[in-house]
């Protein structure tokens, strides 16, 4: 779960990391007291869950009041990369001499906490990685022990040679790994972390991803979601315990597993036709979730046919054959339906089905077949 | 023979009274597994609905059933407790079906199992089985058969689908073991080739992977330094878009790495076929299987 630039700030202003004072406002005047209040220069920062905003131009320095309520004005109501801009951050502007890079994530190769500094801060990190990766000290963390000195002082002196800076940077690099394993993140991001001209270090941004599966303890986190970036079949789907993703095409998926959901596209695509969705409707599925999915896909109507690949283990193929009655009865389904049933329950699933105008499939290449023909309108 | 799991397996299933725990562990005594006895704090003393012995904690359960292997079904709140107490009792496999558990427990939890000796498979995983002789997991025995290709998969209903291809064509398996959907798991694709290769009752290997970390490339690394047994995959995610994730909290092409077709090259470059589709996987098994050994 991604959370917005102000409150990832506040979680590291609690662990003891330097972040310039900042005000989160909603309108330009709201924007013009906050800037008096701050002291000029502030950066007057778009607050939408997409990255790359500076690019976009979702942020801008104002040199007084009155140029930070003009920016905001500018930058509220504006759109980035489809998301529009709510909320504005009123942040303090530091000076800058150097910009360093300094992240956390967790490493799927050591299967431990990872922390990367780069002294090639302040642009994007993948960039990075991709032309100058010796720019990148790559240091795998115990976290039993959490960063160690010893890692502390290395990561420190590859990003400067100031004793004195060095020292403060290597005190960002404790709180920033205190504060990564204290809220669960999968990822903790400082780009970029500032050295001013009077050699003051700051955390100027501040970027966290909650592993979602820590949500369950950590509610100050999970009460930070917003799901106003997602869309709205994705976040319907989510409550509903469903994974959905949509796509561009013209048939709808509605599958249990998320490998088979993946398989069923890539086979969809293969053989010529166009997924419209992933949706996995998991393992312990009931006749509610079925419906659920069939309500999601059937909003997009770009959608010609519906696919149904299940093949039960904890899943019950009479739950999905159940929810799919229920659909038919609910939902004003006007696409053709494509079912295809295997495992637990199938022949009890196949009975129920049996004499609706649902087009049932032996396999599931069969299936794929009869969906792409069904979407074309054969 | 098999890996992991066999005839010898003794079963001990935490969260027995759970609505999953009591369906699958009728399903595992069905296909004939020797599950010995369960666990529900709390409960110890009691029966369970199958006649087998409920015990309050691990180290009870490992003390009266001399079990070597766990299976956990309780909630992702309490799978890292319950991993870290079959370990510690004794267990030398836990199997954790739980999905949703925290990504820095697996982290803290693996060495934990190192120092005691134990191997975890998954979280979120469907578990593992060794036609024939033992199923430990949550999926559906009859597709399976007993044969010498070993099957290792980051999916459930997946591995699913393409063992029920192979089975129709009367290749069997010597184990399938789900390793999950997680970004860090107990066991990854290279522990699972690490030991089929050194199982005499394997003769080939088909891996499932999918979209997400680099764990392909590292298998497909691994065979390039001599791997003793053919392998064929298949790769899910083909179509994924970047940035979503796909399901499993591990299905994610992030910055631009971690895509399909980079598996794919990884894989072709040392010889491993791809299967398009999962039922192509039949014909590439075909291919690299001894004659004689079917």
């Amino acid at each position: 779960m991604k959370i917005h630039e102000a409150d990832a700030r506040a979680v590291f202003s609690k662990f003891g990391l330097p972040v310039p004072p900042s005000t989160l406002v909603a309108t330009p005047e709201d924007a013009r007291a906050a800037a008096a209040e701050l002291g000029c220069p502030v950066v007057v920062k778009a607050q939408v869950l997409v990255g790359g905003r500076g690019k976009a131009g979702g942020v801008k320095l104002a040199a007084n009041p009155d140029e930070a309520a003009a920016k905001a004005k500018a930058i509220l109501g504006m759109d980035l990369k489809g998301i529009k801009v709510e909320k504005v951050l009123v942040a303090k502007a530091v000076d800058i001499a150097k910009e360093f890079y300094v992240g956390m994530v967790v490493d799927r190769r050591s299967r431990k906490p990872l922390m990367m500094v780069s002294p090639a801060g302040g642009i994007d990190i993948e960039e990075v990685a991709r032309t100058t990766p010796e720019k990148i000290l790559k240091i795998v963390i115990d976290p039993a022990f959490g960063v160690l000195p010893f890692q502390v002082r290395r990561m420190s002196s590859f990003l400067t040679a100031d004793k004195d800076i060095s020292k403060k940077i290597g005190g960002m690099l404790v709180s920033l790994c205190r504060a990564f394993l204290g809220v669960d993140a999968s990822l903790a991001e400082i780009n970029p972390l500032v050295v001013t001209p009077a050699g003051e270090v700051w955390a100027i941004d501040a970027k966290i991803n909650i592993d979602d599966s820590g949500l369950f303890r950590q509610k100050d986190a999970a009460a930070l979601r917003d799901d106003s970036a997602e869309d709205r079949g994705e976040v319907e789907a989510r409550e509903a315990g469903l994974s959905f993703v949509k796509l561009d095409g013209s048939i709808g998926c509605v599958v249990n597993g998320a490998g088979l959901a993946m398989a069923t596209m890539d086979m969809i695509k293969h053989f010529g036709g166009e997924p419209a969705n992933f949706l996995d409707i998991g393992g312990s599925s009931s006749p509610e979730k079925v419906l659920t999915a069939m309500r999601i896909i059937l909003r997009d109507r770009n959608v010609k046919a519906i696919l149904i690949n299940i093949f039960g283990g904890i899943t019950r193929c009479d739950d999905v054959a159940l929810g799919l009655i229920e659909a038919r009865k609910h939902l004003g389904v006007d696409v053709p339906l494509v079912v295809r049933l295997t495992g637990t329950n199938e022949e009890r699933g196949r009975e129920l089905l049996a004499g609706t105008a649902l087009i049932p499939a032996a396999t599931m290449e069969d299936g794929v077949m009869k969906a792409i023909a069904a979407a074309q309108g054969r | 023979m098999s890996i992991l799991v066999d005839e010898k397996t003794r079963v001990v299933v935490q969260g027995i009274t759970g609505r999953d725990g009591a369906f699958h562990t009728g399903q595992m005594l069905a296909y004939g597994t020797k599950v010995v006895g369960g666990v529900t704090p709390g409960k110890g003393g009691q029966k369970s609905e199958h006649g087998l012995p409920i015990f309050d904690t691990m180290a009870e359960a490992v003390a009266a059933t001399d079990a070597n292997t766990s299976i956990i079904y309780v909630p992702a709140a309490f799978a890292t407790d319950a991993i870290c107490e079959a370990a510690d009792a004794g267990a030398k496999l836990v199997v954790c079906i739980t999905e949703g558990v925290p990504v820095l427990d697996m982290v803290r939890v693996l060495p934990y199992l190192g120092e005691r000796g134990a191997r975890l498979i998954g979280p979120n995983c469907p578990g593992i089985i060794s036609p024939g002789k033992a199923k430990v997991g949550i999926m559906p025995g009859s597709i399976h058969a007993p044969g010498r290709v070993g099957v290792v998969s980051r999916s459930g209903t997946l591995t699913y689908e393409i063992v029920h291809h192979l089975t129709k064509a009367g290749i069997g398996q010597s184990t399938c073991i789900g390793i999950g959907g997680d970004p860090v798991a107990g066991t990854n694709l290279l522990d699972a080739l690490e030991l089929f290769g050194a199982d005499d009752g394997t003769d080939a290997v088909v891996l499932i992977g999918e979209i997400g970390g680099s764990d392909e490339e590292e298998a497909a690394a691994l065979i390039a330094r001599g791997y003793p047994k053919k392998v064929a995959s298949f790769i899910a995610g083909r179509t994924a878009p970047p940035g979503k994730r796909m399901g499993h909290a591990g299905a994610i092409v992030s910055g631009g790495t971690g895509t399909a077709a980079e598996k794919v090259a990884a894989f072709k470059a040392v010889g491993v076929d791809v299967a398009a589709t999962p039922g192509e996987i039949v014909e590439l098994v075909k291919k690299i299987l001894p004659a004689k050994r079917r």
